[in-house]
């Protein structure tokens, strides 16, 4: 993480100088997701509901991936898995 | 030295004079809902945009909270915008207006200041912008409806200043100045437009890596009032403080530009003197009450009584350097002022000017007096009360009773 600015250096009222992509919020997590590869359909309902598009499909691997960077550990993906192939751990 | 420009004066009362200067501001938006009483206010803008008179957006919202909300939003797509409120209304807008300050959004908002339930009053007093000391917006209030236009014109210069950039409330006392009518000389719309000029905006550095001017743009897109947590959140609030610093000095060379203009001004913009140079007595009021104490001042003088008035226009920023010059050889100091501060031993601007004065080198005696709630007539006979109450406390040296009421059934 770069160096945080001083009140004189930071831009008024808050105006965001760093794009959300490099600002991460993986570290607000206190469980993470974990997920049973065995039971997962691959239904992809998590990558619909993850409220932080963390969970991506990827195409060349066949399968979804956890972008644990951004993952605030909310289980909301746990809980609307049809299969329960999703358990959050601490 | 620029000559005064040519007036016309017109009958208006406080309100119609706010409605005026306005719609000679050239404004893009107005959001308002109506409360008494500065309902006239509204209801004169709506009009001049129901006649084609003006180019501005109205917007009728449900709620003052509403009307705040469509304020900031209105703002920060650059657009110049004003509201009006009092009272209750001003109360509900609450919250929206920590975060317009917060957003840096350049409003100018007239309050007709009256009272708050309960019970209920619609009179005038101070309760209503005195509860929104802490919200981030400079306070003016003014003496007379001639003020009140000026401040209004003054109002959007300071507040769209590129080392200001901060919300700012116009108060005019309910219906001492609302309502009543009185001669208002008035600008003419074009010296109006060339002394407001158009917005300025500060340069912003945003996500994409640009540097551009602080307003919503398809084309250069950016953030405004994101979440800032406990790394950030205390930087942004000392800039909102670095703002009000910066206007105890951009105001007087507003007030002076506009003197030049107009051949009017108030003291220096931020506090107004009266017969204080050599006064061994005075008082400490703000809005119209002052009125009333000059003429009070002139009196006692005549009587060969060293009596003089320090009238706060600018209550945030609080002029507390010049207050402890302007005071600092005066003996007995009595702040007059309309609102409570319940439990807290005196009132807001009473506590103020007392701390101020902590720094004089001869501290002189303060006391307070709390008068004129829910719009109870402060008299000439009241106030030269308040006078030899000063001389008798000089006479002995003591204070008893440091918080007064003026006009109060006992």
């Amino acid at each position: 993480m770069s160096k945080e600015k001083s009140w004189k250096e930071a831009s008024p009222a808050g105006v965001c100088w760093k794009s959300s992509v490099t600002y991460l919020t993986g570290d607000w997590k206190t469980f993470r997701p974990e997920r049973d590869v065995a039971k997962c359909t691959k239904c992809l309902i998590c990558t619909i509901f993850c409220p932080d598009g963390a969970i991506h499909w990827k195409s060349e691997k066949g399968d979804i991936e956890f972008d644990m960077d951004f993952c605030k550990g909310c289980g909301i993906c746990a809980n609307e898995c049809p299969a329960k192939a999703i358990v959050m751990k601490m | 030295m620029k000559s005064i420009v040519k007036q016309e004066i017109q009958g208006l009362n406080g309100d119609e004079a706010v409605a005026l200067a306005v719609k000679q501001c050239d404004v893009d938006v107005v959001a308002a809902y109506p409360i008494t009483p500065q309902t006239i206010i509204v209801e004169k803008l709506s009009e001049y945009v129901a006649n084609g008179e003006v180019e501005t957006e109205y917007v009728c919202t449900e709620s003052e909270h509403s009307a705040m909300a469509a304020c900031l939003a209105a703002s920060a797509t650059g657009a110049r915008v004003f509201t009006a409120s009092a009272s209750a209304g001003l109360a509900l807008m609450h919250e929206m207006l920590f975060v317009t300050s917060g957003c840096r959004a350049p409003v100018v908002m007239a309050i007709a200041n009256r009272a708050l339930s309960a019970p209920l009053n619609i009179h005038g007093d101070h309760s209503d912008a005195m509860a929104e000391r802490d919200s981030g917006w400079i306070q003016i209030y003014c003496e007379n409806a001639q003020e009140v236009y000026d401040s209004v014109i003054q109002a959007f210069r300071i507040a769209e200043h590129l080392d200001i950039q901060l919300p700012v409330i116009v108060g005019l006392d309910g219906f001492t100045l609302s309502h009543t009518l009185e001669n208002v000389k008035t600008l003419s719309d074009d010296a109006v437009k060339g002394f407001v000029g158009t917005r300025q905006f500060p340069v912003v550095l945003t996500h994409e890596g640009k540097t551009v001017p602080y307003k919503l743009d398809p084309e250069s897109p950016m953030t405004m009032g994101p979440v800032a947590l406990p790394n950030y959140y205390f930087e942004f609030k000392r800039q909102q403080e670095e703002a009000m610093r910066n206007a105890l000095a951009v105001i007087p060379q507003i007030q002076d530009e506009y003197a030049e203009m107009s051949g009017r001004r108030y003291g220096d913009g931020l506090l107004e003197q009266y017969a204080l140079e050599d006064a061994e007595v005075a008082i400490v009021c703000l809005g119209s009450t002052a009125g009333t104490v000059k003429t009070v001042v002139d009196e006692l003088r005549a009587e060969g009584v060293k009596a003089g008035l320090l009238r706060v226009r600018t209550y945030r920023p609080f002029p507390a350097e010049a207050i402890v010059k302007a005071l600092g050889n005066v003996k007995a100091v009595a702040v007059m002022e309309r609102s409570m501060s319940f439990g807290g031993r005196g009132g807001a601007v009473f506590h103020e000017v007392r701390h101020a004065l902590y720094d004089a080198t001869a501290r002189p005696f303060v006391v307070n007096y709390i008068h004129g709630l829910g719009g109870r007539d402060t008299n000439p006979t009241q106030i030269r009360r308040v006078y030899e109450d000063l001389q008798k406390i000089i006479r002995a040296n003591r204070v008893d009773g440091l918080v007064r009421f003026i006009g109060l059934r006992e």
